[in-house]
């Protein structure tokens, strides 16, 4: 086995921000506003580092799709311990409908190209909310899936790989090349640090266009408006249990 | 040498002591004052920062590798802001026009430059006329010249208007109307293409010293302590940054700046510096009421007029209808039931500023200090090893309310005194850290000195019996008419700490509600600074004595840090054991205004740096 893992890594809207709606309801805000890394994407990245560092793999490769910017998402990956990175360029009208579909295609090519054991990618992004990327590329390339990963074991071919789910918790064993989505417990992301953000810069990005991996980025969906959720209505307090009986038979409730 | 501290001040000493001794133990005095401290009454312990609490003598530390990574560089900046990225372009430019090679490191607490930036502001174009000559064609983001100039003195109902006669301080002729945050990420980017190595997202935590005292560089912040003190699994040291000579830029009221004036004695010859609040929200409103380029000023309401403060609403035009409106209140207010933000809040309701906000909505807000002191306030700038530029030591110019020229101007002329003595073949220094004195002299010479000079007597003259009136009529005469020329400098009242009154001497002050449509609550707007740090990380707003608060904060002064804190960082909530009350600190929301650390009227609170990253995400603030 190559011993290569690929990490997806997006570069999304820092979660504690404020989103706000253009005014002309194409999208949200996105210029000047603080992205950081996807939190399941570190998450996904730790795992990588931390099978390299237990000499279960030979090298971890981190890939992102996007816009210049998205050279930042890798090289705090490569901080944390990633070896090289890919940067996917996609921008314009190609990066603002880049979605699932899209991403799995590139990384099920790349996958190919670079001969991966594993592709770990987080379970999903905490802008679009999709949960479909990881899913998408396993099918892609006829590989098995361990999506909602809590806890992976490499055991040489197979991967036993314990999986949140609605009724607990599941254990599967799964044979390598294979596809793992991060989920929330799986680690702690470590701290990408200031002397291995240096050493980082050391470190090699690769620049590739998806039409030199012979792909289409053409997206199937149009997205028409987008809007902010309703204002919430302030409530309104009663003073005993006959007004609030009164006021749910008001309005329909009761 | 260290000093010997004074009674009041010699928990700050201490810590500065053993920073420079290095990882040497504290000495015993520190641990027992502290232990008497909290032995006396049976305070819920708040503080458990390593900078209160040191990890020397701490069980929980043993065995953990402490060794630092450390780095070289020729000249490392703290600060990301309009002075630190000036002097980094400027050393930058000399190195290319002199064929030198430089290495200029700057680290900055922010995940990214521009996002802890905040100001009104009028820009003042002199000093980027004379650091990036075609910024233009280069594409700074001056993008509103100032076409409207308009200053009002409100009442509660109604508006005097108040011409601006050619010369008087607050005219903007000639001035751009910047969203501040652009133009640092701006600055950024030129800075990074010329080679700076901008680090932004580690935060300076200690200034290191060289064996003879002078400095040496910065270590950056540890990351993975838990909020009880303890080190995670994920704990990592900082790392140092070794540099032959250290300029801190860390804004109005910065924490190493207060550790090196106690190291180096740097305030002997200077008055205490006092400082003003200035919150700041930006609304998208309609169309119609949409005036680009024009700038508006107010005093008088809400504040009475022995309270200094007034409000400032610009209208950018940048294509989206958005308007920039803030207030700002001098923090030698002496009610301490006044609360910035509310007064903020309630300025909104005026008619003449409602009319331009009605049918709007908010999209940012944010708050910060800022320097009132000028040319009195100005400590000595240079020392082994470092300086200081922008407005860390402070050279904003109060009456226009602009400190930005100033700020770059001070980052450039550090820049050209340090260019010589850095690229020099041989070490031209008595100490180990290099010593710049030549950076004070030019900037005395320079028009920045001239400016704050000129406008010394107004912010002052505020201190009488008329209050505001006698301090319009002052800068009407001796500064419209005598251009400052006077022969005498007029005191501050010293420090803004020591300004409040007891509780009891003072009416509290009625505020409204908040409506939800010009008005706001606190929370909602401290959601909207996109603040944010690390949850599980000690309180990086130290206490140096856990049971001041409630014995003398809230007792004598009804607990004033609830509301001068524009992010409800502090709370007084009653002890879960029934009766009294206990402080409640929520750090996460803290938006690195400084105005606690400023106006604690017991001086306890000391800010540290949080884990770098943390703090608000301002956008083009």
């Amino acid at each position: 086995m190559s011993g290569r893992v690929l990490v997806g890594v997006k570069r999304v809207i820092d979660y504690a921000v404020k989103i706000r709606v253009k005014p002309d309801n194409s999208g949200v805000v996105t210029d000047g506003v603080k992205h950081s890394m996807n939190p399941f994407c570190e998450i996904a990245v730790e795992e990588a580092v931390k099978m390299k560092e237990k000499k279960l793999i030979k090298e971890v490769v981190a890939v992102s799709c996007g816009p210049q910017q998205a050279q930042e998402t890798i090289r705090t990956a490569l901080a944390m311990g990633a070896d090289r990175g890919i940067h996917v360029e996609v921008t314009g009208k190609d990066y603002d409908m880049l979605g699932p579909l899209q991403v799995s295609k590139i990384m099920a090519a790349l996958a190919k190209k670079e001969d991966a054991q594993l592709i770990i990618l987080g379970k999903q992004a905490i802008d679009g909310d999709c949960n479909q990327t990881g899913q998408m590329t396993a099918a892609l390339l006829d590989w098995p899936q361990g999506t909602f990963a809590s806890e992976v074991s490499l055991e040489g071919d197979t991967v036993k790989v314990v999986r949140e789910i609605d009724g607990g918790l599941e254990t599967i064993k799964i044979n390598t090349p294979a596809v793992l989505t991060a989920d929330l417990r799986l680690n702690t992301p470590r701290y990408a640090t200031l002397p291995n953000i240096m050493k980082a810069k050391k470190k090699k990005i690769a620049k590739v266009k998806p039409a030199d991996l012979g792909l289409d980025m053409t997206s199937r969906l149009e997205v028409l408006r987008v809007d902010e959720p309703p204002q919430r209505l302030a409530g309104v307090k009663v003073e005993t249990v006959d007004d609030l009986v009164a006021k749910l038979k008001e309005t329909g409730r009761l | 040498m260290p000093i010997v501290p004074r009674a009041r001040t010699s928990h700050r000493c201490i810590r500065a002591l053993k920073t420079a001794q290095g990882e040497h133990a504290a000495p015993p005095l520190y641990t027992t004052l502290n232990r008497r401290a909290c032995s006396s009454v049976s305070t819920p312990r708040i503080t458990t920062h390593y900078t209160i609490h040191s990890r020397d003598k701490d069980p929980r530390w043993e065995g953990i590798e402490m060794e630092r990574f450390a780095d070289e560089a020729d000249v490392v900046i703290v600060g990301g802001g309009p002075a630190g990225l000036s002097a980094a372009i400027r050393l930058k430019q000399l190195a290319n026009e002199h064929e030198k090679e430089l290495r200029v490191c700057l680290v900055e607490k922010a995940s990214q430059i521009g996002a802890h930036t905040l100001s009104g502001a009028c820009l003042e174009p002199t000093a980027l006329d004379e650091l990036i000559p075609d910024w233009k064609e280069r594409g700074a983001p001056l993008n509103t010249p100032v076409t409207e100039d308009v200053f009002s003195i409100l009442t509660e109902k109604y508006r005097i208007p108040v011409p601006i006669l050619p010369g008087l301080p607050m005219g903007n002729h000639g001035n751009y109307i910047v969203r501040l945050g652009n133009f640092v990420r701006w600055l950024g980017e030129q800075a990074e293409e010329l080679g700076v190595e901008l680090y932004p997202g580690y935060a300076a935590a200690e200034v290191l010293f060289h064996e003879d005292g002078s400095v040496k560089g910065i270590a950056t912040n540890d990351v993975g302590i838990a909020k009880d003190g303890s080190p995670k699994d994920v704990f990592e040291r900082g790392m140092e940054l070794h540099a032959k000579v250290t300029m801190f830029g860390e804004g109005c009221h910065g924490h190493l700046a207060k550790q090196l004036y106690k190291q180096f004695n740097l305030r002997e010859n200077c008055e205490p510096q006092t400082y003003a609040i200035g919150l700041k929200e930006v609304w998208a409103i309609d169309e119609k009421k949409w005036r680009p380029g024009r700038a508006e000023h107010s005093v008088g309401w809400p504040l009475n007029r022995l309270t200094y403060g007034g409000s400032f609403l610009y209208h950018l035009n940048e294509g989206e209808p958005l308007v920039a409106l803030g207030f700002v209140v001098g923090l030698d207010y002496t009610n301490p039931y006044l609360s910035p933000f509310r007064e903020f809040q309630r300025w909104k309701h005026h008619p003449f500023v409602a009319a331009t906000l009605e049918g709007g909505s908010r999209i940012a807000y944010g708050a910060r200090a800022l320097n009132e002191g000028g040319s009195q306030s100005i400590p000595k700038l240079t020392f082994p090893g470092g300086l200081l530029i922008g407005c860390s030591p402070g050279f904003m110019n109060v009456p226009k309310i602009k400190g930005t020229h100033t700020a770059m101007k001070s980052g450039m002329l550090a820049a050209e005194a340090v260019f010589p003595k850095v690229t020099a073949e041989g070490l031209d220094s008595e100490t180990a850290g290099l010593h710049a004195p030549e950076y004070a002299e030019t900037l005395k010479k320079s028009w920045v000195w001239k400016e704050l000079h000129a406008v010394r007597n107004i912010r002052p003259s505020f201190h009488n019996y008329f209050g505001l009136y006698g301090g319009m009529a002052y800068t009407g005469v001796f500064y419209w008419i005598f251009r400052g020329k006077e022969p005498w400098t007029l005191k501050h009242c010293g420090l803004d700490a020591d300004q409040l009154k007891p509780a009891k001497e003072c009416t509290p002050i009625e505020y409204p509600k908040p409506d939800g449509k010009l008005s706001f609550d606190l929370l909602s707007s401290v959601a909207l600074s996109g603040t944010n740090h690390e949850g599980d990380q000690p309180a990086h707003l130290t206490l140096k004595s856990d049971s001041v608060p409630v014995q003398r904060n809230l007792a004598i002064y009804d607990g004033p840090e609830q509301r001068f804190c524009p992010a409800g960082v502090y709370e007084y909530v009653p002890l879960e054991t029934g009766d009294g009350m206990r402080l409640q600190i929520n750090a996460q929301n803290c938006v690195h205004c400084k105005t606690c650390d400023i106006k604690d009227p017991s001086q306890n609170i000391n800010w540290v740096v949080p884990e770098g990253g943390g703090g608000p995400a301002y956008n083009g603030l």
